[in-house]
């Protein structure tokens, strides 16, 4: 007997109730707001592109989105080349499973910890008077110490990668575990090399995985918040960091509309990288 | 072939050490601020340690030089342990329901997507802005909880995608056979066999909401959660006071983290045990 037609909507609807609540409406929010004008610190409903056109005429919009995006490109370019490493070698070299779930668990362990002490946790290593430049200084490669390992787009990037390379990891460990090993003899035999292995076999078949890593690094760098404001030491700003300077001074429909803006190229971003691979196939098995 | 089988080629040599030295450069920072959080109460930012006490733990517990560290947790770990059973509970159903073929499964299956990928900020205060224009007030148990389910939920969802990817049908069409109604087919044959990935999304849902910053700033209200309260101490506090609070929310994290895992591992270590078990008959 199969269970009742109704089953899969009584078992969605919790689901669905807080994707209404708390994603869909609240969005629907920001864009009605977006269109409002605000007086004397004060939001009055309206329908005005003020917000927008403010926006489209201020250089610093686009200054904040290139540089954003230009984060998001060296992120994921890093992000990208050490996940790949990383889980070719927990997937192909570690032999003992034993061995191989305890290194993947050392990777995963930092993710369930605070980010914002992680990122902090720069700090002491990359001033001035750091571990790195203080090493550095006394075994005599340098006399002054390196100023642009801190508070420069340097530490941003280090930051990021350090944050987001979980994020490539796991996708691509999962996807490159299901990969039969018969096919790497295959490709042996039909004469490739290791390289040749690694491009034209195990590349392409962890394609979900780098997919899914892939929006995972660049949405998470499109609407960071501080990394960029604490680690710039306050010379750049972020998107949203942006954002939250106009809400502090209580302009919300001016943040309302960029954060539309914001979605969209996020959005607009992801569906250009989920037209390489079919996600939602690769994830639920359904019947 | 002239190398042994069991002989490890060059490339694997190259890559342990590139391994050694990313696991390095990730837990390496961690390590220096619990070491730097031991200083004597000259401590400074940065190296070298100046003195070694427990100075700056005490200065956190008797809050000299922070803000309302004990309000924070005290909201933080009961929000966080909300946040864990709503998130296993629909994840659970949900990954459930997605086992089948509905009308609208790919409209939430992408709605859960925009719920991950969408900037925290900007859900934030757009929560935010719908309870201001719905004249509601934020608070950490009504708005920030919304907010924080719809970080977790998503995560939670993911794993039970990868659970029932690889869970066999036959056990629960076998328990139906057997008698079993729809409640008992849950209660005695699903659920016990997806218990290590369910702990495994308590163990996210809990450990996102104990950490969440983005989403949680504009939606708490005029009371703090930890994170808010640790970034508010980024920009003011210059002592390793943040350090030592950065030690114990880390400690934590990893009890946590060390419960959670030693439980999957003893559900593993068990049922494989049976599994020997009835093999050796």
């Amino acid at each position: 007997m199969r269970w009742p037609q109704l089953t899969p909507y009584i078992l969605i609807a919790p689901l669905v109730l807080v994707l209404l609540l708390f994603v869909a409406g609240p969005l629907c929010a920001v864009v009605a707001v977006s269109f409002f004008r605000y007086d004397n610190f004060a939001i009055i409903p309206a329908f005005s592109l003020d917000n927008y056109l403010h926006l489209a005429t201020t250089h610093l919009t686009y200054s904040l989105y290139l540089s954003m995006i230009y984060f998001s490109f060296l992120t994921w370019v890093f992000t990208f080349l050490i996940g790949f490493t990383i889980a070719y070698f927990l997937v192909f070299h570690v032999r003992n499973p034993l061995i191989g779930i305890g290194l993947f668990l050392v990777c995963t362990v930092p993710f369930w910890t605070s980010n914002v002490i992680r990122m902090i946790s720069w700090l002491p290593l990359l001033g001035q008077q750091g571990i790195i430049n203080r090493g550095l200084m006394s075994i005599g490669v340098i006399d002054h110490p390196f100023k642009f390992l801190l508070f420069s787009d340097f530490s941003v990037v280090v930051s990021y990668v350090h944050l987001f390379t979980i994020f490539m990891i796991v996708p691509i460990f999962n996807s490159m575990s299901r990969i039969d090993r018969a096919l790497f003899e295959a490709s042996v035999d039909a004469g490739s090399s290791r390289w040749q292995t690694v491009f034209l076999v195990v590349l392409p078949l962890c394609k979900s995985g780098i997919v899914l890593g892939s929006i995972f690094v660049i949405t998470l760098v499109m609407g960071d918040f501080y990394v960029v404001k604490v680690m710039s030491g306050g010379a750049r700003a972020s998107i949203v960091s942006a954002m939250a300077d106009d809400i502090s001074t209580l302009l919300f429909p001016q943040a309302a509309a960029n954060a539309v803006i914001l979605m969209i190229i996020v959005v607009m971003m992801v569906t250009l990288i989920l037209r390489i691979v079919d996600v939602r196939k690769e994830l639920v098995a359904q019947r | 072939m002239q190398t042994r089988s069991d002989s490890r080629p060059w490339t694997f040599y190259a890559l342990a050490t590139f391994f050694a030295l990313y696991v390095l450069f990730l837990y390496g920072p961690m390590i220096c601020i619990f070491v730097l959080s031991f200083q004597g109460p000259q401590g400074a930012l940065s190296f070298p340690m100046r003195g070694l006490s427990l100075h700056w733990f005490e200065d956190l517990i008797s809050q000299t030089d922070t803000g309302d560290i004990h309000g924070a947790i005290s909201r933080s770990i009961p929000l966080a342990i909300i946040v864990m059973a709503i998130t296993v509970v629909v994840s659970v159903a949900s990954g459930l329901a997605f086992r089948e073929r509905f009308r609208g499964s790919g409209v939430i299956f992408y709605a859960a997507l925009v719920s991950l990928v969408a900037p925290g900020y900007v859900l934030g205060i757009g929560i935010g802005l719908m309870f201001q224009l719905l004249g509601l007030q934020t608070d950490w148990y009504t708005s920030a909880l919304g907010a924080q389910l719809t970080w977790t939920l998503p995560f939670g969802l993911l794993i039970m995608f990868a659970i029932f990817g690889r869970f066999n049908r036959a056990y629960e069409e076998a328990g139906r056979d057997l008698g079993a109604d729809a409640g008992q087919v849950l209660r005695l044959v699903v659920i016990p066999i997806v218990l290590p990935g369910m702990i495994a999304v308590a163990l996210f849902g809990f450990t996102l909401s104990y950490d969440e910053f983005a989403r949680t700033l504009q939606t708490t209200g005029s009371t703090n959660t930890l994170p808010i309260e640790i970034w508010s101490m980024t920009t003011n506090v210059t002592s390793p006071v943040i350090y030592a609070l950065g030690t114990v929310t880390t400690a934590f994290s990893f009890a946590v983290i060390i419960v959670s895992l030693s439980a999957i591992a003893l559900i593993q270590r068990r049922r494989f045990g049976h599994a020997r078990a009835g093999a050796g008959h």
